[in-house]
């Protein structure tokens, strides 16, 4: 079980380089930088400034200091917020993001297993219609055209709820987190309800009915069990899912999280920001396959472990 | 074509027993179950009739229409006027505006699937055909590009080739459309390569292909011509997702302000100048918001049925 | 091959025993795309205490879903008319909650493919002890305890180790034992048996056979067996139904229908496998032509297109299934009886 995990993790750690070598060099690559504005620098100035950042180091150099920069969360000054290093802007974001983001995959999970299950027990029915349509729309439509439409409803006409903005209180939680979890509510729900339909077609259903167990103990003991592992497996790209939605979720409602930092620094060319936002999101998703893949080696009895 | 037909299987209870006129090719048969998919097919007719309003309909607006219209700033929907969708703050036709976005993102959205599919398809049959060190080396790139969200990807592309004043050809690699191009272009064709590549391996230890190494046809001539084209079916129910996927991802940099750049508009980047204005005017974000849909639903509509046509898994 | 048992079991037992399954005019239907369609169309028969009876037809013929539609196990486009009863209680058409009761204590049923059929994310301890529990109120460890004295019974070595084991750390023969187990672990008075050897290595299906044989013996479980195979028919059975087109064309003791078939079928059947102890000359004999789907519904016999002694008449009405003396009979315009 210990080399398990362990084999797993290994895996992941050439994943994990690979992912900072290709940002590094990527941002290395293109051109401009902290002096790309209008304002002609005299070229002593410039020079001096880009031996503060060792612009002219060996490129070697420069990746290694910074990834070894990296590991200690040492992403580095931000280009553009001249105050600040990175590491003080994703620690400032991040909290707002993660519980964003965990409450969409929460949310997204629990929500999408009820609705794929009870939609699979009564095919065709209200709640099958019901969370067939909620899945058509998550899947179909991107959330950058939800969370608007949505601002407009339930901000504008109803006034339900804030348009945008974040202070932390429910009322500006509710439909960033709701947007951000509808893609994964449409997949887990489309997933699981797929799965539990073809496993209480399986023959071993058919014997546990056989042994008169009672319908429910059969559903829920045996068909639960084959059914959810597709959705275990998919966990991983849910959260890659998540991440990548928490970019649009943040810009759209205006959440000062990371991924708001990340756009920002994508247009505006701070790359130490954009670097050090891909590595932590690239991690995050990594790690969130890693321990899918060792949940799953857990569940599933017919994998040995080695 | 004859009428002949094979005798229906035994039908086992829960199964239909299906007749197949003999003489069809397997694809031709797919396409024929493809027809009858009501649903995909109307898919297809709309969205058929959503590129030629894009394409052709902002032809018959007079030249000055990207200018403002400046005696009706902001007009409403009035299906009858010269605007027949209102206008925005500037007094550009919304209509129009509408349509040369969807120009943008449709042809973006097209083409890139159209070269992802090549390059996939050349790239995962040559390595499962080849297999071995070259196969390994070839997949595991593929599939550490895969670990890496390939939002980042995009975007880190993106960022890198939009100043990079990158010309090979005569093509303008650093211009907003191109940058994209090459950024959807290049996150996209990572999954149907394992698929091209899975179907490969499966191919080649087919008896036609041992028959064609023994009448002594070239590695490249056996992949050219035996194993792309064998890799139709499968990769046939990929494309329109890979059309679906690479209009997403064009509109979702866009709509984060890294794809076209004003005054060139797609319908993402639509989106999000309408989303900066939903109290003043939504109707700036529901016109192209409702276009994008639609064309998602319809291609989602035709995923589901080229697959359950053309997949032979699910058969 | 055929080879009739060589020990001296006792035979079923005579008419003095109680009746445990009565089934009067059977028939399945299935819902098509293109309409409902007769699966098996009208079928009777009884089962004693303790006999073991072979239902015998090819691929298709509808033997299988007999079983099924007893055990109240039909698929959601089936349905099934006329009346069964099991100890006198209707089968049916029943609510679930109320099969429920019988189905896997008193009436139990083992499947054909032991590797689909066991849950392979679940101990077999589990899948053993679940039905102790739900049917005898056992506590866990009781039912631990019983279920791998069941497991020594069905003869799996080292079985106090092995039943935490996952189904597919077992071999196909001993994950059939164990199916074997935990459909007599409430010891039924009703075992149903579908093809439980057509998966198995021919070295292993004699073994399994030879099991339900003993245990059925032992507990004086009655037993109905569908397979398609006369080489299990003649080790395990009293007696026979022949079954073609889901029809009931003979049915008879074993010895009546091996050494005195009456219908074409059945003379087809027997004479088309082959035989250890005769010398093969020429080509092998087959039943010409091919079974075809649903022939449930056409009014005449359903062997009539491949029947070497037809008639026009034959293809016009349904032969009746024609009782003589002891349970015999056979349902063909052509036979003597």
């Amino acid at each position: 079980m210990f080399r398990y995990v362990t084999y797993r993790t290994l895996k992941s750690l050439p994943t994990l380089l690979a992912l900072a070598v290709i940002t590094f060099f990527m941002m290395r690559v293109a051109p401009g930088g902290p002096f790309s504005s209008n304002r002609r620098v005299p070229k002593e100035v410039r020079l001096n400034i880009e031996n503060a950042y060792h612009l002219h180091d060996p490129i070697w150099e420069q990746f290694w200091r910074w990834f070894w920069g990296v590991l200690h969360f040492d992403f580095g000054p931000s280009f553009k917020y001249r105050d600040y290093t990175v590491s003080e802007l994703i620690a400032h974001g991040f909290p707002t993001s993660l519980e964003v983001g965990l409450w969409a995959m929460f949310i997204s999970t629990v929500l999408g297993l009820i609705l794929g299950i009870a939609g699979a027990l009564r095919r065709n029915g209200p709640i099958d219609y019901t969370a067939g349509a909620i899945a058509m729309v998550g899947l179909a439509i991107p959330i950058y055209v939800i969370g608007p439409i949505g601002q407009i409803v339930l901000g504008l006409h109803l006034q339900w709820l804030p348009i945008a903005g974040w202070d932390g209180t429910w009322p500006y939680k509710v439909m960033p987190i709701l947007t951000l979890s509808l893609p994964n509510i449409a997949y887990v729900s489309r997933l699981m309800r797929g799965s539990m339909i073809e496993t209480v077609r399986t023959n071993y259903v058919r014997t546990a009915r056989a042994k008169g167990i009672g319908e429910r103990k059969t559903i829920l003991k045996h068909a639960m069990k084959g059914a959810i592992m597709p959705v275990v497996a998919y966990l991983g790209p849910a959260t890659a899912i998540t991440v990548t939605g928490s970019i649009v979720v943040e810009t759209i409602f205006g959440i000062p999280g990371i991924g708001r930092y990340f756009v920002d620094g994508a247009i505006s060319r701070d790359y130490p920001l954009v670097m050090g936002v891909t590595v932590l999101y690239g991690a995050i998703i990594i790690l969130a396959n890693l321990l899918t893949d060792i949940v799953r080696g857990i569940l599933d009895p017919k994998v040995s472990y080695e | 074509m004859s009428d002949l037909t094979v005798p229906p299987p035994l039908g086992l209870p829960g199964e239909p027993a299906e007749e197949i006129p003999v003489g069809l090719s397997p694809f031709r048969a797919s396409l024929r179950r493809f027809g009858k998919n009501h649903l995909a097919v109307v898919s297809i007719v709309i969205l058929v009739l959503i590129a030629l309003a894009c394409f052709f309909g902002p032809m018959l607006y007079p030249e000055d229409a990207e200018l403002g219209d400046f005696d009706n700033i902001s007009a409403p929907i009035d299906l009858f006027s010269i605007h027949p969708f209102g206008t925005d703050e500037q007094g550009r036709d919304l209509l129009y505006r509408v349509l040369t976005g969807g120009r943008l993102s449709l042809t973006l959205g097209f083409f890139g699937a159209l070269v992802s599919v090549f390059i996939s398809i050349a790239y995962g049959s040559t390595a499962g055909y080849l297999g071995g060190r070259v196969d390994d080396v070839m997949m595991r790139t593929v599939d550490i590009l895969l670990a890496l969200p390939f939002i980042f990807l995009a975007i880190l592309i993106k960022i890198v080739l939009q100043d990079s004043g990158l010309h090979v050809f005569g093509i303008a690699f650093d211009g907003p459309e191109a940058s994209v191009f090459v950024a959807v272009v290049v996150t996209l064709w990572l999954t149907p390569a394992v698929i091209a590549r899975g179907q490969a391996v499966t191919l080649r230890s087919r008896e036609f292909i041992e028959a064609a190494r023994a009448g002594g046809m070239s590695q490249f001539q056996i992949i050219t011509q035996h194993i792309m084209p064998n890799s139709v079916n499968v990769v046939v129910v990929y494309s329109s997702l890979l059309v679906l996927e690479a209009i997403l991802t064009e509109s979702f940099l866009s709509f984060l302000g890294l794809g076209v750049q004003p005054p060139d508009a797609s319908w993402g980047s639509l989106i999000n100048d309408g989303a900066g204005k939903i109290d003043s005017d939504p109707r700036l974000l529901i016109l192209p918001s409702a276009f994008l849909a639609a064309v998602l639903f319809c291609l989602n509509y035709i995923t589901d049925g080229l697959r359950d046509a053309f997949d032979p898994n699910e058969r | 091959m055929l080879s009739t048992r060589t020990n001296a079991e006792p035979v079923a037992p005579g008419g003095d025993a109680r009746t445990v399954l009565a089934v009067q005019d059977l028939s399945i239907q299935f819902k098509l795309p293109h309409g409902w369609v007769t699966a098996v169309d009208r079928v009777s028969f009884d089962l004693k205490q303790g006999e073991v009876v072979g239902i015998v037809g090819e691929s298709g013929s509808g033997k299988s879903q007999i079983l099924l539609s007893l055990m109240g196990l039909l698929a959601s486009n089936g349905r099934c008319s006329g009346d069964a009863r099991f100890e006198g209680q209707p089968l049916l058409n029943r609510p679930p909650k109320e099969l429920d009761a019988i189905r896997g204590s008193a009436m139990s049923m083992i499947f054909q493919d032991p590797m689909t059929s066991l849950n392979p994310y679940m101990r077999v301890s589990d899948q053993l002890t679940e039905v102790l529990i739900a049917h005898q109120g056992k506590s866990a460890s009781e039912a631990l305890e019983t279920a791998i004295e069941m497991l020594d019974r069905v003869r799996i070595p080292e079985a106090r180790r092995r039943v935490r084991f996952y189904p597919h750390e077992f071999s196909g023969g001993m994950r059939q034992r164990v199916m074997i187990a935990m459909a007599l672990l409430c010891k039924p008075d009703l075992l149903f048996a579908d093809e439980p050897t057509t998966a198995l290595d021919v070295t292993v299906q004699a073994q399994i056979l030879e099991l339900i044989a003993e245990l059925a013996r032992d507990l004086k479980t009655a037993v109905a067996i569908v397979t398609h195979d006369l080489g299990v028919i003649a080790r395990l059975c009293d007696r026979v139904i022949v079954l073609y087109g889901g029809r009931i064309m003979e049915q008879g003791t074993i010895d009546e229908i091996f050494y005195d078939p009456k219908h074409p079928y059945t003379k087809g059947l027997l004479a088309s496998t082959p035989r250890l102890d005769e010398q093969v000359h020429g080509a092998l004999k087959t039943i010409p032509g091919q079974p075809r789907a649903a022939m449930g519904d056409i009014p005449g016999c359903p062997f009539e297109p491949r029947c070497p002694i037809r008639v026009e008449h034959c293809k016009a009405e349904m032969p009746v299934l024609r009782a003589g003396a002891g349970g015999r009979a056979v349902a063909c315009h052509m036979s003597e009886s």
